[in-house]
């Protein structure tokens, strides 16, 4: 998401994206440190109009990322005058936009696929690897589908592995690039520590799958993918997205799941998002949690009972049945979370992750709150 | 935002029809087909459906149509995963063959203080050291264990009453722990004891070495008392002491507890699924009696047929599911080790249940006379003087001389069910087992007809069972899926 700034001084010379760090703020001022894209240099930011002595170059930024601080870093853009943050220190799990770029195109995307040519994201990433802490828990790639930036993503993944070895690694693909052995293998090669890679594969039925990513064929590379990734040992996350066109066949999923791509190291069952494409097909995708608390939980149930790990997330807790609140893990970010006035009066608001601020609207009639003492969340895992 | 495309457009437009993938059928007594393949995958359909199916007539637009494509019986031009995924499966099925001596049995002594009518391994009360394991072949036993492949090793101690050589047990534990980690493999251990001589110096020493504890528990007082007898009539009082001490000083789960059934239990299902209740115990394993030993030479063997045992066994698991039902959580591990095979992709392992058969590979015994066996019933069946499976001596033999012996691989080759007379047909045969041993026993060869098999006849009748629970009763189908959660 990029923020609208305002660039003062000189910035013609740029023509591309220029990366810098905050290393200090004191109240409405900040200086950034530019380290790559132009020549190495310190410059003023502040969100407060300007005071007379200006530096030659300085920035003035909006309000909505007044959250910025020291050791965050920040792409600038000088020819649309816009700013992206690329990297938040006081954040739990920060992703990197990989690219833009998909060859699926989801009917409930929330990061609906460009096709640009953005390659400059993946040196913008590689700049700045080496200058984050190296204490860093966590850290995601997301896309677009990062494997079509083939061998400069594996090179960021090298980078990761040499740089931060104690950070843990999360991609999320859709997995037909693994479909090859040798990408795969290249993949294990990297042997890093710490490594998972998330796949959707929303059915088990190939032409549903295919219709939902809108690719003929998708789901048997992904399929294979995730057999190649598992013949290597490499860690691997299902995740699937319960809408219309996945629940009517979940819990028949969970169990081709089960039986079949048992070694996988955690499943997700996750709760609709409604950004991007989801909003545009609300009215098709969204279904009553209610109506499919049961399907859910038997899906939950099914792949607990043959050994796997589970979780459910994006799901209050309320719209749960008892079987499937077990499962379910506070996944939602803080500042797209939703709770209502009524939470307050629920037993288990504090094991609750609540839902999307989004689907605020959607998810409002389903709301109760649940006055009972009830087990702790996923002791299973 | 481009435009999207329609559901119908992702399935293949010229599909051409379907082709089979190797699959086998059993009708049911309901009228309906259960269908399996060669990795245990399974449906349930009516007849018309079945029908359509194998006349390649049944359309995309059929709902058994995903069904039977997803659970790899048809193959049709939109997919072609399911063969990588048949791989797969076929080769998770058969890892068992990859781990040899998970279980590895000492028969520390062959005394017992119980004189049960019904004992398989042929006891002996003598009060003579000639019954006990010489620490000398248990050394030996344990020298061959850790020198074999064998990475996870469960020891099971055996009798007679292995508690009355203690001295023996405390030995070998302490022992193969400081091979375990010498060798780095691990090693865990079940005695298997009546506990009528459990004293607390026993419930330290397996606190202290993490040792679980397996007795028998066949029922009421009387009826316990009557099955084992020993002298004081106190059998039932000393087992259930036993089973109490053990819940409380080393945890409830610590203890597990096995039933054989003999002529008197066959009407009281209800009543020895109480007892185990009673007793906090939540799994229960219904069992028939085995040919081997006094069972044989008393005639109690002969006592009932295998329908009358499954008739009991209908009527236990009935009782179990409408516990679970009330929602009351109790396992009857025949079926759950049953439903491990049909609802996951694990191989199972059971000895009596696998396939090739698990005996002189997945588990050895090692007798108190130093005399080495395939299994714990070929034990049974060597004190009856048949000694087929004696793969030979602790003082004489390698691994190699023992494992690679004729009679050994013969059993097991002959017996791989995939090519045996009426399980290559069976569709059940890939939840079933091959037991060589039971077959010699009963047949005088290892592989037997199976239509005068008692265990075939057991086995196919609670597959019928648990196969039609499951299509019937959805909510049983739910109870028993929970099962094989390990």
């Amino acid at each position: 998401m990029s923020s609208v700034c305002t660039l003062i001084g000189d910035w013609s010379a740029t023509d591309s994206s220029i990366v810098g760090e905050v290393v200090s703020r004191e109240a409405d001022k900040l200086t950034i440190d530019l380290f790559f894209g132009c020549a190495r240099k310190s410059i003023i930011a502040y969100f407060q109009p300007p005071a007379a002595h200006l530096a030659a170059q300085a920035i003035a930024l909006p309000a909505n990322i007044s959250h910025l601080s020291v050791g965050d870093f920040i792409a600038i853009y000088p020819k649309i005058g816009k700013l992206r943050i690329l990297f938040r220190k006081a954040s739990r799990s920060n992703n990197f936009l990989v690219t833009e770029v998909c060859d699926n195109y989801c009917l409930m995307c929330s990061q609906p696929p460009r096709n640009v040519s953005d390659e400059r994201l993946l040196d913008e990433i590689i700049a700045i690897l080496p200058r984050l802490p190296k204490d860093l828990h966590e850290i995601g790639f997301t896309g677009g589908e990062p494997m079509l930036r083939g061998e400069k993503f594996l090179r960021i993944l090298r980078l990761l592995r040499d740089e931060l070895p104690a950070t843990a690694v999360h991609v999320l693909s859709n997995g037909r690039a693994f479909s090859r052995p040798d990408v795969a293998q290249s993949w294990a090669n990297i042997r890093h520590p710490d490594l998972m890679v998330g796949i959707p594969i929303y059915s088990d039925q190939s032409d549903i799958h295919d219709y939902i990513v809108q690719a003929d064929g998708a789901f048997d590379e992904t399929v294979r993918g995730v057999l190649n990734l598992k013949a290597l040992k490499q860690a691997v996350e299902l995740r699937i997205v319960l809408h219309r066109h996945t629940i009517g066949r979940l819990e028949k999923f969970a169990y081709f799941v089960a039986r079949n791509l048992a070694a996988v190291d955690h499943v997700a069952l996750m709760g609709l998002e409604l950004m991007g494409f989801a909003i545009a097909h609300q009215d098709d995708l969204w279904i009553d949690p209610r109506e499919h608390a049961e399907a859910l939980a038997q899906a939950a149930q099914t792949l607990h009972w043959a050994g796997l790990r589970v979780s459910i997330y994006n799901l209050p807790l309320c719209v749960l049945s008892p079987d499937a609140r077990l499962f379910a893990v506070r996944s939602i970010s803080d500042w797209k979370r939703e709770y209502w006035p009524a939470c307050s009066e629920c037993s288990l608001r504090n094991q609750c992750g609540g839902a999307f601020f989004s689907s605020r609207q959607r998810m409002e009639p389903y709301i109760t709150p649940i006055r009972e003492h009830a087990a702790s969340p996923n002791p299973g895992n | 935002m481009a435009k999207f495309k329609l559901p119908g457009e992702f399935f293949a437009k010229e599909l051409h029809g379907y082709e089979f993938l190797p699959f086998k059928f059993h009708r049911l007594k309901t009228g309906r087909v259960f269908v399996s393949n060669i990795v245990g995958e399974w449906l349930v359909l009516d007849k018309q459906t079945f029908e359509l199916f194998i006349s390649s007539s049944l359309k995309p637009a059929a709902a058994a149509y995903a069904d039977l494509r997803a659970r790899h019986f048809l193959l049709d031009r939109d997919s072609g995963v399911a063969v990588d995924l048949l791989t797969v499966k076929l080769r998770q099925r058969l890892q068992h063959l990859r781990s040899v001596f998970g279980l590895a049995i000492f028969v520390v002594t062959l005394r017992c203080e119980h004189s049960c009518p019904y004992c398989q391994v042929s006891r002996q009360s003598d009060d003579r050291a000639s019954f006990d394991m010489s620490t000398i072949h248990a050394d030996a036993a344990l020298k061959l264990l850790f020198d074999s492949p064998a990475q996870d090793i469960k020891i099971e101690f055996q009798g007679g009453e292995p508690l009355l050589n203690f001295e023996l047990i405390q030995h070998i534990v302490l022992k193969a722990k400081r091979l375990s980690e010498v060798n780095g493999k691990a090693v865990s251990f079940v005695i298997t004891s009546n506990l009528a001589t459990l004293t607390d110096d026993v419930i330290a020493f397996c606190a202290a070495n993490n040792i679980l504890l397996s007795t028998s528990l066949d029922g009421p007082p009387e009826l316990h008392n009557k099955n084992r007898p020993r002298r004081g009539g106190n059998s039932h009082q000393l087992a259930a002491d036993g089973i109490a001490r053990i819940q409380s000083l080393l945890g409830p789960d610590r203890v597990a507890a096995l039933m054989t059934t003999t002529k008197a239990s066959l009407s009281r299902a209800v009543d020895i699924i109480d007892e185990y209740r009673r007793r906090n115990l939540h799994e229960i394993f219904l069992r028939p009696l085995s040919p081997y030993g006094f069972a044989v030479k008393t005639n109690w063997f002969k006592a009932y047929d295998q329908m009358e045992w499954l008739q009991f066994y209908r009527e236990g698991l009935r009782y179990i599911i409408d516990l679970n039902k009330c929602g009351e959580r109790v396992i009857e591990v025949y079926a759950s080790t049953i439903l491990g095979k049909m609802l996951t992709s694990r191989p199972g392992g059971y000895v009596d249940m696998m396939n090739p058969a698990g005996i002189g590979s997945r588990v050895i015994v090692f007798n108190y006379d130093g005399y080495i066996y395939a299994s714990d019933e070929a034990r049974m069946l060597s004190e009856m003087g048949d000694k087929t499976f004696r793969l030979g001596n602790l003082s004489a033999d390698s691994l190699a001389d023992l494992v690679l012996t004729d009679p050994l691989l013969d059993a097991i080759e002959e017996t791989v069910l995939e090519s045996v007379p009426m399980c290559s047909d069976c569709a059940f045969q890939p939840y079933c087992g091959a037991d060589p041993v039971y077959h010699h026993a009963t047949q005088g060869d290892a592989v037997g007809h199976k239509a005068f098999s008692g265990f075939c006849n057991r086995q196919m009748g609670i597959f019928e069972e648990l196969v039609e629970l499951m299509d019937t009763d959805p909510e049983a189908a739910r109870i028993l899926s929970s099962w094989v959660r390990q």
